[in-house]
């Protein structure tokens, strides 16, 4: 019986002055992931032993995850790009929550992709939902008012075990989250490959739009002004490794250890935005920071070291859930579905009212100082002390030991296009069956169809175009575009050029939809950065992105590092996805990416080699990963890109090519109208088909208009050719083979509902 | 004419009812859940999302704010209110509309673009379609699966309740494919798929939902 139990015994608060009275006690530094000699740097830094709170907050805000150690001396050269767009300056940049760009007419957008890797293979409806959720918040958190999601995923082969137990679950949690939000899912990736087994990837992206006005950043400065925090109340989900305090402070008969995976409630992740947006609109925040990971830990000194430098925190004062939380715990709890905002004294009864017609709980918990310290007090006894920038941005940096992979040299040798390939034309009709029901290339609608991409009223396009479009304003038709890309086959084979083709990729698919590619944010999956070989990938890859986003003149505004996503030995590909926003002056002039018409010219835009090594045909037909991936051309994507521009409002579709080739997006463009295409290929037609060379397009054009893309693709220096016409109601390659729509639908739909039901 | 649109906690396509509204010739007036206020309106479209986060059951909640005590009287007056979606379920839970809303029979949320038939243009809210009119429209929801007993569902097939009806999919296990219904007196309709979406050409599934917004003023004027 309960009542019988003897009350748990509270050991003495570790307090600031118990630490310094006990300098020798022993700490779970260890357990909760530091390294000796950090252990050693906090004690310098606070020149005592820290408190076990102290311990918890230096724990998570110097994990990997937080203090991004291993990647920060790669992330660094992308400072070295302009910040500043072919629209204008950037508002806000790397180091804030998401990087704004001015975009004209008096807006600005907001955009940044995020991983949710970890939680999502251990929990996948709530490691997905929270992703969102998070991602939703930074952008919340910049004074936008978030308007479009996208989440590029990655999952094992899709008849493994696994990826039926983490597929379903993570787009259920996606689609959960992002609908009950009312934000529209306007596209994203769903890729598989054996390398994901074990390892999911769950990216979230988002976008927000703000009046410049309306910007808002993370710092918490003048004297005197209260520190609120408001939304959910704190739990005790997402405390992960700090439950080994936990443990530590409390016997048998305390909280036990909680999951570490959050749990969402996107209900009130809804309130949340509106009680937000309204908070703006009535001018009563001077400050704002979102609570993610790392939670209070994160929020505290985040906003402390980027003001006037010193708050004071009641930790009493935070709303529980479970008041028997210790301090250490309501400092890292994650829970979700919290803000917390610095707000003058004179605005509190304003700001505390907004909260209450939002049915949002809201708690005063302290105020900003000029001490230059982050005090935290527990029932008046202090229990925090410490130089916030301390915690917040001077945890350590490690130059990781990276060098080329001795096998690196062998996998480039190993060339696809040496694999027997198919000759004659029921040979290429049947490799093309083949790999449009692939599952990298089929229909994704089972997974789309479980998000809302009309919430809002302003989705221009959506999967399955290219991009993704959103009108902005109503009355002007000011629209902005983003597309996310990364095929990691391509980065194993050359992390440098993989990741200048992720970026080549997503530039491209903002250009086909009739947008102009603005800037960059990128969330970098990859293995353990203990390992040499992965070492040397991500900071290939860092330098790849790098020296394409100067070439093309695209700022990286932002973005993510997942590491240690491996198992055992085995490292996933590397990921570095990549999206891109691009802006549109008027979307009603927007291209779409499907055949608009039946007697409309089919071009081909771009130049096309023998580049088989990397593709969806090796990858399918040969289970076979080697090679050199297509060559990187990045003058010839600008001027495909400023080609696709010029061409708004000429050609009546664009649809980029890359996985599958011109084969895939033939098929694309006809299976998404109904309108079927008759096309001559010179040459080898196998090739011509299923080669993946980039800066490549197809477009449609009316018959009237093709002098007029002739002299523009001159004006640009892209290669045409004109290679058919759309029409009828089949894919017909002239001399090799025909199939019906019906039949290549069917093909096409039938791989993901087959597999998961 | 002037429109009220009702903001709950949690609605989401209340700022597309309002445009959809304003699109279709009349004035779009907010109205406020907590507000017992309908502030003179002419008719009433409750919008779509997701209510007190449907953790109860779609629209259990909602059916008790204050604003749906003046809706209700109002809508027993005749007024002409229309539920979407969220909207429906909550017309269904305060009893101004026959039958009930259940999570879907395959259990995922669905967004598709979805054919309709008209079956009922007599209402206040489709006068503007010709009867047996094929429009596609958006569809998206988790709990669209509309039940009635046995009774129930012979006398609104009987009366011509029934406003809409799915063509080519069921896309939610709904009984006899419905997809909007009306009360008896008919100036209450809830339908699933979304109008509201369906109001330019530029967005959504091209204007064929704009119809529901059109018919009131079409209707009062005749």
């Amino acid at each position: 019986m309960a009542d019988t139990a003897s009350a748990p015994t509270r050991p003495t608060l570790d307090t600031v002055a118990v630490a310094t009275g006990d300098p020798e006690r022993e700490q779970p530094w260890s357990e909760l992931g530091l390294k000796a000699d950090e252990y050693d740097r906090i004690k310098e830094i606070l020149g005592r032993r820290p408190t076990s709170s102290e311990l918890a907050m230096y724990s998570v805000m110097w994990s990997e995850h937080c203090s991004y150690k291993s990647s920060k001396v790669h992330l660094r050269q992308f400072g070295e790009i302009p910040q500043e767009t072919s629209a204008g300056k950037m508002l806000a940049g790397i180091g804030e929550n998401a990087g704004v760009l001015d975009i004209g007419q008096g807006y600005a957008v907001t955009f940044k992709v995020e991983s949710h890797n970890h939680p999502s293979y251990v929990e996948p409806y709530q490691g997905a939902a929270t992703g969102v959720g998070g991602i939703v918040r930074d952008i919340l958190a910049m004074g936008a008012r978030p308007v479009a999601v996208m989440d590029p995923l990655r999952f094992g082969p899709l008849d493994a075990a696994d990826t039926h137990r983490v597929l379903p679950g993570i787009v259920a949690g996606v689609g959960g989250y992002g609908n009950c939000l009312g934000l529209p899912n306007i596209g994203g990736e769903a890729v598989f490959d054996p390398t994901y087994l074990g390892n999911p990837l769950v990216n979230a992206l988002c976008v927000g739009v703000l009046r410049h006005e309306d910007l808002h950043l993370a710092k918490a400065s003048g004297v005197g002004n209260l520190v609120v925090l408001y939304g959910a109340r704190t739990g005790g989900d997402g405390i992960g490794g700090v439950s080994v305090l936990a443990s530590e402070t409390f016997d048998e008969t305390g909280p036990a250890k909680r999951p570490s995976v959050q749990v969402g409630d996107p209900f009130m992740e809804k309130l949340l935005i509106e009680c937000t947006l309204e908070l703006f609109h009535a001018n009563v925040v001077a400050g704002i920071q979102d609570l993610g990971g790392a939670g209070l830990s994160c929020a505290t000194s985040e906003l402390a070291s980027a003001g006037d430098g010193g708050m004071h925190v009641h930790l009493d004062k935070v709303p529980l859930r479970d008041s028997t939380l210790a301090p250490e715990e309501i400092l890292m709890s994650e829970s979700q579905e919290r803000m917390m905002a610095v707000v003058e004294p004179a605005d509190i009864d304003d700001f505390l009212a907004i909260c209450a017609k939002w049915d949002v709980e809201a708690a005063v918990i302290g105020e900003v100082t000029d001490t230059g310290r982050l005090e935290i007090d527990w029932h008046g006894e202090r229990v925090v002390d410490v130089p916030p920038r301390t915690v917040a941005h001077d945890g350590p940096v490690y130059e990781r030991p990276f060098a080329r992979p001795q096998w690196q040299d062998q996998l480039q040798a190993d060339a696809a296009e040496s694999l027997p390939r198919p000759s004659t034309g029921d040979e290429l009709r049947a490799t093309l069956l083949q790999l449009v029901a692939s599952p990298n290339l089929c229909d994704k609608s089972w997974i789309t169809d479980q998000y809302d991409r009309y919430v809002q009223g302003n989705t221009v396009l959506s999967q399955p175009d290219d991009s993704g479009m959103i009108r902005v304003d109503e009355e002007t038709n000011l629209g902005v575009s983003v597309a996310t890309d990364c095929n990691g086959r391509f980065a194993k084979l050359d992390p440098y050029a993989g990741a200048q083709l992720a970026l080549a990729e997503a530039y491209r698919n903002v250009a086909t939809g009739g947008a102009t590619p603005l800037a960059v944010s990128d969330c970098l999956n990859f293995g353990s950065p203990e390992d040499p070989d992965v070492m040397w990938q991500f900071a290939e890859a860092c330098r790849g992105l790098k020296d394409a986003c100067l070439e093309l003149g695209v700022p990286v505004t932002g973005g993510n590092v997942s590491l240690y996503n491996q198992t055992g030995e085995t490292a996933i590909l590397p990921t570095p996805v990549v999206a891109v926003l691009g802006v549109i002056e008027d979307v009603r002039r927007r291209t779409p990416s499907s055949f608009q018409g039946a007697g409309e010219r089919i071009v081909l835009l771009g130049r096309t080699r023998e580049e088989l090594s990397g593709s969806e045909w090796a990858h399918v037909v040969h289970g076979h990963l080697g090679g050199l991936p297509p060559k990187v051309d990045l003058r010839a994507e600008r001027g495909l890109a400023r080609l696709l521009a010029d061409l708004v409002g000429i050609a009546t579709s664009a649809h980029d090519l890359s996985d599958g080739g011109l084969a895939q997006a033939l098929a694309e463009a006809t299976l998404v109208s109904g309108i079927g295409a008759r096309v001559t290929l010179e040459g080898d037609a196998f090739l011509a088909l299923f080669t993946e060379s980039a800066a490549r397009a197809i477009v449609t054009v009316p018959d009237y208009e093709l002098d007029e893309l002739a002299a523009l693709c001159a004006r640009h220096g892209v290669p045409m050719a004109e290679i058919g016409t759309t029409g009828g109601t089949a894919l017909e390659v002239d001399g090799q083979f025909s199939v019906p729509l019906d039949e290549l639908r069917a093909a096409w739909t039938a791989t993901l509902p087959a597999a998961l039901g | 004419m002037r429109i009220g649109v009702v903001t709950f906690p949690g609605s989401l396509d209340d700022v597309d009812a309002q445009r959809a509204v304003r699109l279709g010739g009349s004035d779009a007036v907010p109205l406020w859940h907590g507000d017992a206020d309908l502030k003179g309106v002419d008719a009433v479209v409750l919008p779509g999302g997701f209510s007190y986060g449907d953790y109860l059951r779609a629209g259990a909640i909602s059916r008790f704010a204050p604003v749906m005590g003046e809706i209700i009287a109002a809508a027993q007056r005749g007024m002409p209110v229309l539920g979407i979606c969220n909207g429906f379920q909550i017309l269904c839970e305060s009893h101004l509309l026959p039958g009930a809303l259940i999570r879907n029979d395959h259990r995922r949320f669905v967004c598709r673009d979805q054919l309709l038939r008209v079956e009922n243009n007599r209402t206040p809210w489709t006068a503007a379609y010709a009867e047996g009119q094929e429009i596609r429209i958006p569809l998206k929801n988790g709990e669209g699966g509309f039940v009635a007993d046995a009774e129930t569902l012979a006398r609104i097939e009987g009366e011509g309740q029934v406003v809409a009806r799915y063509l080519e999919v069921n896309p939610n296990g709904s009984l006899d494919d419905i997809a909007g219904v009306s009360n008896e007196r008919g100036n209450v309709v809830g339908v699933m798929p979304h109008p509201e979406h369906a109001v330019e050409e530029l967005t959504g599934t091209g204007t064929d939902g704009l119809g529901f917004f059109t018919s009131l003023a079409a209707s009062v004027l005749a």
